[in-house]
């Protein structure tokens, strides 16, 4: 995720000075993936009935 | 509405995480069956119509992934996304309502019929998006959004079960937990309405007009008229049917397979396998079509349809003698199954570009609706009438497995059958610029 990353595919260039989007991506991507992290942890609780059950 | 355009400097990371609220939240409708068993104590009702919400569902996200994928090219994936948000989060308040007023047809009607549309509308709106901020890696960005709806049942799954645990599973706590659900989604989802723009298009140097789209071009109308998208129909119904096969049917199947060995699988284990099935189906779609972008698409395919059928051959070949060579195999193929899902955007990008991509993959998932018919009716109608014939055991399943491998073979000959687009079908240079004008 690094700036080199964050161009437009067409390489748009800002006039200006370009805000800093990091805070926002990681804000983005907690949101998404904390419950994803609940969702696996209930996974592997369940899977390893498997070899226990 | 106009598609959101990226303003300068805005981050193509964000956007996988947009999808990835869309597609985490409509993910849930694998976790439907969580309400069956309170529904049907609740409102006396039966297996079949405690299943009817469901699929009724899925028969609704294959239409309007259909018949709305144009839509969503021409109105973008904000209006999309949106449309999405208020389907999805309103079927869950009208089967609230349905609850609560213990009227069952309302909560088929909202959460298979509104809720279906969203699904469908949701499913797609990403996809073409995705694409064009990743036309370095596009079976990784694909993949990522279309891993979340797999993701989307494993948080669903318990936090659905632990709230009918809280609310009661009576029609009061039933109504209190789609009530809770429907204001959840809408907000988690809201971040991808948010978030989600569009790369800015090219320009040509000379008078700054938009720049036809590099590559070939097709449009969804002339794409359903090629051999090309009727062979990867073939492909991906062929390759969700033989997973499907498996998923819907994991937990009795583990059971039924080695019910005659000395090393019989309890309900808890076999339990533990559907789990661990849901994580090698979740796995394989970001895996699976991230390697596509470095072995091509039609490698994959042929890694998912001939090593598939491999590993169906090596479980109808070891029968009940080994459960490890059992449990890997059938991991193996469910990967490719999620894998299937996730390149097949990616695969359609590369035979028809991505001047109408995401309605195209609307279209193409009609073979998902049929697959799901398939799958499961071939799978169970052989095991009951094997049962009917006094078989047990694995033997139960070994016809099945060899239909299986031999849809993968004929989905493997399709995918050997794919080639380039004829020029006739592409979209001419002045409609693509009309095309790109659409994303100003």
């Amino acid at each position: 995720m690094s700036t080199s990353d964050s161009s437009p595919p067409d390489g748009a260039a800002a006039d200006g000075p370009v805000p800093d989007r990091r805070p926002l991506i990681v804000f983005a991507w907690v949101w998404v993936g904390a419950p994803l992290a609940y969702g696996l942890y209930e996974l592997v609780q369940k899977a390893t009935q498997l070899f226990t059950g | 509405m106009s598609p959101p355009v990226a303003p300068p400097g805005w981050s193509r990371w964000l956007v996988p995480p947009a999808a990835l609220s869309v597609h985490l939240s409509i993910g849930q409708a694998y976790a439907w069956s969580v309400f069956k068993p309170s529904l049907e104590s609740a409102l006396d009702l039966s297996g079949t119509q405690s299943a009817l919400p469901f699929q009724l569902g899925i028969v609704m996200l294959g239409l309007s992934a259909a018949f709305g994928g144009t839509l969503v090219e021409r109105n973008g994936p904000r209006w999309a996304m949106t449309v999405a948000l208020i389907c999805f989060s309103s079927g869950f308040l009208l089967s609230a309502l349905g609850a609560a007023t213990e009227q069952y047809w309302l909560i088929v009607f909202g959460y298979g019929f509104v809720g279906g549309i969203g699904l469908g509308i949701g499913y797609i709106s990403p996809v073409s998006t995705l694409i064009k901020w990743f036309p370095d890696r596009p079976g990784m960005a694909t993949g990522i959004a279309i891993m979340g709806f797999g993701g989307g049942a494993l948080i669903a799954s318990p936090w659905s079960a632990q709230m009918l645990e809280s609310f009661g599973s009576d029609s009061s706590g039933i109504a209190l937990a789609f009530l809770v659900h429907g204001l959840t989604y809408a907000v988690f989802m809201s971040l991808g309405v948010l978030l989600v723009r569009v790369p800015r298009p090219a320009k040509t140097a000379a008078d700054g007009t938009p720049a036809p789209l590099e590559g070939v071009q097709v449009s969804a109308n002339s794409a359903v008229r090629t051999p090309q998208f009727w062979l990867l129909w073939i492909v991906l119904c062929m390759n969700v049917t033989a997973g499907i096969g498996i998923l819907e049917k994991a937990a009795p199947m583990i059971t039924d397979f080695f019910a005659d060995t000395s090393t019989p699988v309890s309900v808890s284990a076999a339990a533990g396998f559907v789990a661990l099935l849901s994580a090698a189906n979740m796995a394989g779609r970001i895996g699976w079509s991230s390697t596509s972008d470095l072995i091509g698409r039609k490698n994959i395919y042929r890694v998912y349809l001939g090593v598939g059928a491999l590993m169906y051959a090596l479980i109808a070949w070891v029968g009940d003698s080994s459960k490890p060579v059992f449990i890997i195999a059938a991991l193996v193929i469910l990967s490719f199954y999620g894998g299937g899902f996730a390149t097949v955007p990616a695969y359609l990008k590369d035979l028809f570009g991505t001047y109408q991509v995401g309605a195209i993959h609307g279209r193409l998932l009609t073979a998902w609706s049929t697959a799901g018919v398939l799958g499961p009716l071939i799978v169970n109608w052989i095991a009951d009438r094997q049962e009917e014939a006094g078989k047990s055991g694995a033997s139960l399943y070994g016809l099945s497995l060899v239909i299986m491998i031999g849809l993968l073979v004929v989905g493997f000959v399709a995918n050997e059958l794919v080639r380039p687009v004829d020029a006739r079908h592409h979209v001419p240079a002045q409609n693509q610029k009309e095309a790109a004008d659409v994303h100003e």
